[in-house]
């Protein structure tokens, strides 16, 4: 196999926010003393005045946020989603998401893959916790040029916006010269009659990966990208029921409230079908390398395709 | 305005706040009282806003930091001209623009949403940041409850408009002494309120906050304070204007009933008759 390009998708933030601030004056980032770590640092080094720290204190962040965008400015909130979607879930409800001001959240280091720093920053819940806020929209992108592209695009649109980002470097797997990305749009990677694995963020290189073990198998598995979580792309997903007619979901996040959650409230009332939800099975995280965790989690490809072909045999 | 006209128009301000929180059978009468000449002050004299112009770029902002007295704000707001004092009899009745705590969506002349504690003197940081940094030379103003400033976001606020130097906002601290629980200072003591903000390096004000005259030199003083932002500790009788109500902490956030409301209106008319013989 050839040598993979890995890049985190923080670093597709870091990209286009500098791209975005070089056309955009009232583009303003904001940060809680993670500048580095959640990428925003290269930002500061390009536009410093446009840059502004908040220190250790996401509460506050969130407000100025608000502040700023009734004044026209379009902010970019910057920390771990721990600390923006946990720590400031109530400033991001009661001081963004009620006004719907236009504010985007751009959290770094979701999930477990953070690794080393164990369950107290491993941020399985931020999914849950930003879709249940009216008017948010949630988007987890699967890959750097999918992470640079969804910054650009949700500049372009008015109201919040919480952006996912991871802290691993993971396969780049959307570089192709016709790749477009579209807020609430999910893509299908690879057709397939038997099942469909939907998964989001980096689940989807594995979900991948997964398929083409399962197709030597003779499982003919459906593969579909969902970077935005809500709105969620019923359309899509309703479709992908009817085609198959069995629903594997993957996410690095809690089975409770995330993307299996979504896709079952959609699928329940609109086409009943059976799902089985890859995920964090409500525990904590721990710490560890964050590809030994994704493994014992059984969220890379191995534990996607043994899930799959295991609850596949038992049709 | 000068101090006469600002005295009847805080009647007429009183008047808005009893007539909507008692229409509403619900709300909060004690704290939109003691802050009504706060309310009147700013609105009728401090700040450049335009009710034919309510979104204007250039207007001095406010955020009302205390949510919960929204009578107080809508009463100001209503009798400046934003919207019909008639509707304030619409205050907290299902449909009505006029919710039980601020809503910038659907109110003019609000300019944050607000209601959770805490969270208002963020934003109205966030307001001051921007004009800075856009070179406008509009003023932000945020009244925040002394029983709200137990919330650790007000200290992640005001370390951060010390530390930026803010000197376009000011925060009003109406410190009527009592919340809902009882006094501040047995709940869980706030004080010294103005070391506080001194040792987050703002410039503080003690004055009785139901003084036009004192009303008026605090905010004349922080508006020539440069280099750094002023908290203005206005010294408030909750409930102030209704002689039931005053320095009563059951009058938090309870409503009067026909009765209490004919004799607080009495109250009220009397304070405003007495202005008229001056």
């Amino acid at each position: 196999m050839s040598e993979v390009k890995k890049v985190a998708t923080r670093e597709g933030y870091g990209s286009a926010l500098i791209a975005l601030g070089k056309e955009h004056e009232n583009l303003i980032v904001l940060d809680a003393d993670l500048a580095a770590a959640t990428k925003t640092g290269v930002f500061q080094k390009a536009f410093p005045e446009r840059h502004i720290n908040c220190g250790i204190a996401e509460a506050n962040m969130a407000g100025i946020a608000a502040g700023l965008s009734t004044l026209g400015y379009v902010p970019f909130i910057s920390s771990f989603a721990m600390f923006a979607a946990g720590r400031a879930f109530e400033q991001i409800r009661n001081s963004i998401g009620y006004p719907h001001l236009n504010v985007k959240i751009g959290a770094s280091h979701a999930g477990i893959s953070v690794g080393e720093d164990g369950a107290s920053h491993q941020c399985n819940e931020d999914i849950a916790l930003m879709r249940t806020i009216p008017g948010m929209v949630v988007i987890n992108p699967s890959d750097v040029i999918e992470a640079e592209a969804a910054v650009k695009a949700v500049y372009e649109y008015e109201g919040p916006v919480y952006l996912r980002f991871g802290r691993l470097a993971v396969p780049v797997i959307n570089d192709r010269p016709d790749y477009k990305f579209e807020m609430g749009k999910g893509v299908e990677l690879r057709d397939g009659k038997d099942c469909t694995i939907i998964a989001t963020g980096l689940c989807v290189c594995g979900a991948l990966e997964a398929a083409e073990r399962l197709a030597a198998d003779g499982i003919d598995a459906q593969v579909i990208n969902i970077h935005t979580i809500k709105p969620l792309d019923n359309e899509l997903v309703i479709a992908a029921a009817k085609k198959t007619g069995r629903i594997f979901t993957v996410e690095e996040h809690s089975i409770i409230g995330g993307l299996g959650a979504a896709v079952i409230e959609c699928l329940s009332e609109n086409c009943p079908t059976k799902v089985t939800r890859i995920g964090i099975n409500d525990v904590y995280g721990e710490s560890g390398p964050a590809q030994e965790l994704l493994h014992k989690y059984k969220l890379d490809a191995d534990g996607i395709y043994e899930r799959v072909a295991a609850e596949m045999k038992e049709r | 305005m000068n101090k006469l006209e600002l005295q009847k128009m805080a009647v007429e301000v009183r008047k808005g706040i009893l007539e909507g929180v008692h229409s509403a059978k619900a709300g909060h009468p004690g704290g939109s009282l003691s802050a009504a000449d706060i309310f009147t002050y700013l609105y009728f004299e401090e700040m450049n806003v335009d009710p034919k112009n309510p979104s204007d770029p250039n207007r001095d902002r406010f955020v009302l930091s205390k949510g919960h007295t929204a009578p107080g704000l809508y009463a100001a707001l209503a009798n400046r001209g934003f919207f019909p004092v008639e509707d304030l009899l619409t205050l907290r009745h299902t449909g009505s623009y006029l919710q039980g705590h601020p809503d910038m969506k659907n109110i003019p002349g609000v300019d944050m949403s607000s209601g959770s504690l805490g969270q208002g003197l963020s934003a109205a940081c966030g307001m001051a940041l921007g004009a800075k940094l856009s070179k406008q030379d509009f003023r932000v103003y945020a009244l925040c409850g002394d029983g709200e400033i137990q919330e650790g976001q007000i200290w992640e606020a005001a370390m951060f408009a010390g530390f930026r130097k803010l000197d376009n906002l000011c925060v009003i601290v109406d410190n009527n002494n009592l919340q809902i629980d009882g006094r501040i200072d047995e709940v869980c003591s706030p004080y010294p309120i103005d070391k506080k903000f001194e040792s987050f390096n703002f410039h503080a004000i003690n004055i009785d906050g139901n003084d036009f005259d004192q009303i008026k030199a605090a905010f004349d003083e922080a508006k020539a304070t440069k280099g750094m932002p002023t908290v203005i500790i206005a010294h408030t009788v909750k409930g102030k204007g209704v002689s039931f109500m005053e320095n009563n902490v059951g009058w938090h956030g309870k409503a009067p009933n026909d009765e209490e409301f004919a004799i607080a209106m009495e109250d009220i008319r009397k304070a405003g008759e007495a202005l008229c013989q001056k």
